[in-house]
Parts: structure tokens; C-alpha cells; sequence
């Protein structure tokens, strides 16, 4: 197995705990194996020392500007899961209900176009 | 004869293997080989600083009870207790009682206009505009208690006022915009998904 993302000077992470969650930084120095220290001026993280434990690898390296890293991991999909985990978690008990209507929607929707397919296919 | 004597049953069973339900000590007490101690108390003639003299509670149940939470009329309630469990349905008015004066609407998911306890209610966020409907005077804590012990059935007074507040909810559901959904929404039962914990759920 190869990977792709390791801890190394100038590793976007992503802060997943702790002070400044949710939050990108750069690996600044590595310390030992299990802590880094990371610095975000762009996005306000404090120049500290934090365990490797809190912090997700991204895939971006520093060689891509800080300001445009934020615009890129934005448009990723780890991005717009937390976005959706989010707006998920503010949903009231109505907005739920509608969301099983809309999803029984789409799903009797795919259904019958599935099936002219299969009868089409015969 | 020797099988003459009554066999003795014991008093100590096992809880759990190895856990015995009374101790060796509690046994002897039981058996009379051991007396408990006595505590002698003291007798104050002056109560003591912090003391409570005299009775106290109130006997009885006190007539007005208010509610905590302040719910305002039209709030759709999740009833989380009883037979009408799980459906969500109207508020309507605070009673004197402390209960919460609801109603389905019976049309769409079977519940009456029925009296419910705050306790057994979740309160969420929707609102329906009741501004129209008028609960008559009639329907009062006496209203919904019990006349008799024989078995209750529905009186066709009763059948009457559901049908008299509900059509008035009706009708200002129909008015609403996504009143298909609304609709839909109180006619399904709540229910938690894989997942789902309530105390992490916005209602």
C-alpha cells in the first residue's frame, strides 16, 4: 500500500478536534510521531504545537498558495460533506419529513425509469 | 418415623449465581439469634435551628398548575406516551389542570380532542395558524373526566366537538401553501431512524 498524504513540512491539515476545529493549517515543523507544528495565518490558527491525533491530512501541500488551498478544499468533497453533515444536524422534525417525501420522489422516479429500461432491453 | 418433620424451605435464594439474596448476617436477625440494635434518640424539647415543624406538604392536589414551557396555541406536539404514541398532533390551549388541550386532527391521524400531560409531549417547532378556531367554554378538565365506572365509550357529544375544532384546523391547513405535505406530515407517526438519539435532534 502506497499513501499519498503524509506528515510532512507543508501539509495542509484539516483540524478535526479540539481549539480551532474545523479549521486548515500548515505543517510548519515536524517534532516527533505524534506531534507537528502548524501555523494558519490565513484561516487564524494560532502558530502552535498540536498531536497528530487532531489534525486530518489533506491532500494539499503549501507548494499551491494558502488562500487558494481554502478555495480548492471548498470545492472538495470532504468539504461538502461537512457542509451537508451540518445543515443535517439543523433540520427540524418537518424538514425531515420532507426530505423522506423528496427521497421516495426521486427514488419512485428512478424505479419506473429503471424498469422502461429493462422492458426496453427484453 | 423419621420423614415426619416438616421439611424447612429457605428463606435465602440466589439473585444471580453466587449473589444470595440475604445475607449470612440479615439470616441471623430473621432467625431471632440476633436482636438489632436499638438507636436511642435524643429528645429535644426545642426544634432545632433548621428543623421542620408541623406538616410538610399541603394535602391534596393543588388546583392550578402552571406550565412550564410556554407552548403557544397551533404548536404541533409529538406525543410520546399512551395509545396515541408517536402521533403528532395540534395544541390548543392550556387547561387549568396543567394538561395540554390537543387534537390530531382525527381526520388525519385518529386522535381526538383529548387531554395530554406536558411531560409526555415534544414540543417542535411548526406551527399551524389556529387563529380561526374557537374552543367552546364547554371544554373544560370536567368536560373530559370520567362521569362513571362502567367501561367509557364515545359519547356523540364528544364525536361532535372533535369534528367541530378539527374542521376549523382543516380548513386553515388548506390555506397554507404545502398544506399536501403538512398533512402528510401529521397523518405519519414519528419514529427514530438508525442513528437517530433525540437529545441530539433538532423538533
Amino acid at each position: 500500500m502506497v499513501f499519498h498524504r503524509v506528515v510532512q513540512v507543508g501539509r495542509v491539515v484539516f483540524i478535526s478536534e479540539g481549539k480551532d476545529e474545523g479549521k486548515l493549517a500548515t505543517i510548519v515543523n515536524v517534532i516527533d510521531g505524534n506531534r507537528v507544528l502548524i501555523d494558519g495565518p490565513t484561516s487564524g490558527v494560532v502558530r502552535g504545537v498540536r498531536n497528530l491525533k487532531e489534525l486530518q491530512l489533506t491532500k494539499f501541500t503549501a507548494a499551491v498558495e494558502e488562500a487558494k488551498v481554502d478555495e480548492q478544499f471548498k470545492k472538495s468533497a470532504w468539504a461538502k460533506k461537512i457542509q451537508q453533515k451540518a445543515l443535517k444536524s439543523r433540520m427540524t422534525d418537518f424538514d425531515r419529513y420532507k426530505l423522506m417525501r423528496a427521497k421516495q420522489m426521486r427514488n419512485r422516479i428512478i424505479r419506473v425509469e429503471l424498469a422502461k429500461l429493462k422492458k426496453a432491453q427484453k | 418415623m423419621v420423614g415426619k418433620t416438616k421439611p424447612t424451605i429457605g428463606r435465602n435464594f440466589d439473585l444471580s449465581p453466587g449473589v444470595l439474596r440475604f445475607s449470612t448476617a440479615r439470616l441471623r436477625l430473621k432467625r431471632g439469634q440476633k436482636t438489632p440494635l436499638k438507636t436511642v434518640t435524643k429528645q429535644t424539647e426545642k426544634p432545632l435551628a433548621l428543623q421542620r415543624t408541623g406538616q410538610k406538604f399541603k394535602l391534596g392536589h393543588s388546583q392550578k398548575h402552571s406550565t412550564k414551557k410556554a407552548i403557544a396555541p397551533g404548536t404541533v406536539l409529538i406525543i410520546l406516551a399512551g395509545r396515541h404514541k408517536g402521533k403528532r398532533v395540534v395544541f390548543l390551549k392550556n387547561l387549568p389542570s396543567g394538561l395540554l388541550l390537543v387534537t390530531g386532527p382525527h381526520k388525519l391521524n385518529g386522535c381526538p380532542l383529548r387531554r395530554i400531560a406536558p411531560a409526555f409531549v415534544i414540543k417542535t417547532s411548526l406551527k399551524i395558524d389556529v387563529a380561526g378556531v374557537k374552543v367552546p367554554d364547554h371544554i373544560n378538565d370536567d368536560y373530559f373526566k370520567r362521569k362513571s365506572l362502567i367501561e367509557y365509550k364515545v359519547t356523540e357529544e364528544r364525536k361532535k366537538d372533535t369534528k367541530s375544532i378539527d374542521t376549523s384546523i382543516l380548513a386553515s391547513i388548506k390555506k397554507n401553501k404545502d398544506h399536501k405535505l403538512l398533512m402528510g406530515y401529521l397523518a405519519t407517526l414519528f419514529s427514530l431512524g438508525k442513528n437517530q438519539y433525540p437529545h441530539n435532534l433538532i423538533f
